[in-house]
């Protein structure tokens, strides 16, 4: 351990908390992050997918891999930093979002459904 | 450290001598950083519950107009150029920092806050034209849960535009100093992070919103 005393002070010169920054990998990023919102926005105007479903679940799959372009190459995301505290709060943060939104869907598709107008009137109270 | 004994240790007369492995090298590291970042993911948690309303309330016109009446593809995808070209040139303004160019910092700064203000125009520009074409957040379910997330967001990029000029201006008075530096990692987060955010509102509010 006693060899680490110079990258040591060199942490604290930048004062990073392990945070790297290369022209290359914002622009690998962003040439990423063109086609990955290109291709969403050309399958929806252009009409190319023959069913709204399968477009719908194609884009959400292109959000899905710009997010995580986005994470490693705009905010450098990475299990380092921050000795892993910052991926910690990531993922909490993820299963968290997951649970809010699949649920709030599921369960409020299911009351829609449930509490539909009735249409024949005759049986209404 | 270890002069001083533990008092348990000093209990065993006999017992072997005590053997610390913290030798008092390392400290708390700088934690604004991570403290941001547990805001960040705060803020997250924010956006996920207007998107779980919008996804509930998305289809809910109330007879008024929906998503394919109202949404302009071509205006968001400027829009949505715009904010990611701004991340970029925030990421040369960050790189400028790291080499310590304080002209190359603040050139770059520029451009990103006029981006970020074109974004905003642009999105003021849409609200704008909806009232006036009476789709205002009161008219259907869908329209408020459409202006309260998607309003968020423009007000979150509002205050990221504030805050780069607040930056700018103690850039230019004080040099890239340390603190400075810091400063510009946590908007460097903020802002691509609202990024990350417009992802989800270009993908899941103005793409699927037009999908029949």
């Amino acid at each position: 351990m006693s060899s680490t005393h110079d990258s040591h002070a060199d942490a604290h010169h930048d004062d990073g908390g392990g945070y790297h920054f290369s022209t290359r990998g914002y622009v690998v990023g962003f040439l990423l992050a063109v086609v990955l919102t290109a291709i969403p926005f050309w399958l929806v105007m252009a009409k190319v997918l023959p069913t709204p479903g399968l477009t719908a679940a194609v884009i959400l799959g292109f959000a899905a891999v710009q997010i995580v372009v986005h994470m490693i190459y705009f905010l450098h995301m990475n299990s380092k930093i921050e000795s892993g505290w910052s991926m910690l709060a990531l993922i909490f943060t993820g299963a968290l979002v997951l649970i809010m939104l699949a649920g709030s869907i599921w369960v409020m598709f299911h009351l829609n459904a449930n509490m539909m107008p009735v249409h024949d009137m005759r049986i209404r109270p | 450290m270890s002069t001083s004994q533990p008092a348990y240790a000093t209990g065993g007369a006999a017992g072997p001598a005590p053997v610390f492995y913290d030798n008092g090298d390392h400290h708390p590291q700088q934690g604004t950083l991570l403290g941001f970042w547990l805001y960040l993911m705060s803020d997250c948690l924010i956006f996920a519950v207007l998107f779980a309303a919008y996804a509930v309330f998305g289809r809910s016109y109330a007879a008024g107009p929906s998503g394919v009446d109202l949404f302009d593809l071509q205006l968001v995808a400027i829009n949505t150029a715009l904010l990611l070209l701004s991340s970029i040139t925030y990421g040369f303004a960050m790189i400028g920092a790291q080499h310590g160019r304080k002209p190359h910092v603040l050139g770059w700064l520029a451009v990103t806050g006029l981006l970020g203000l074109g974004f905003l125009g642009i999105e003021l520009y849409e609200f704008a034209h909806l009232i006036h074409e009476g789709a205002g957040p009161q008219r259907s379910a869908f329209l408020s849960s459409f202006f309260t997330l998607v309003g968020t967001h423009g007000l979150h990029v509002t205050f990221g535009t504030l805050w780069l000029v607040t930056l700018m201006v103690q850039v230019s008075k004080h040099g890239l100093i340390p603190e400075n530096k810091r400063r510009l990692m946590c908007l460097s987060m903020f802002w691509h992070f609202l990024d990350v955010v417009w992802i989800g509102v270009f993908t899941f509010v103005y793409l699927m919103g037009v999908l029949p």
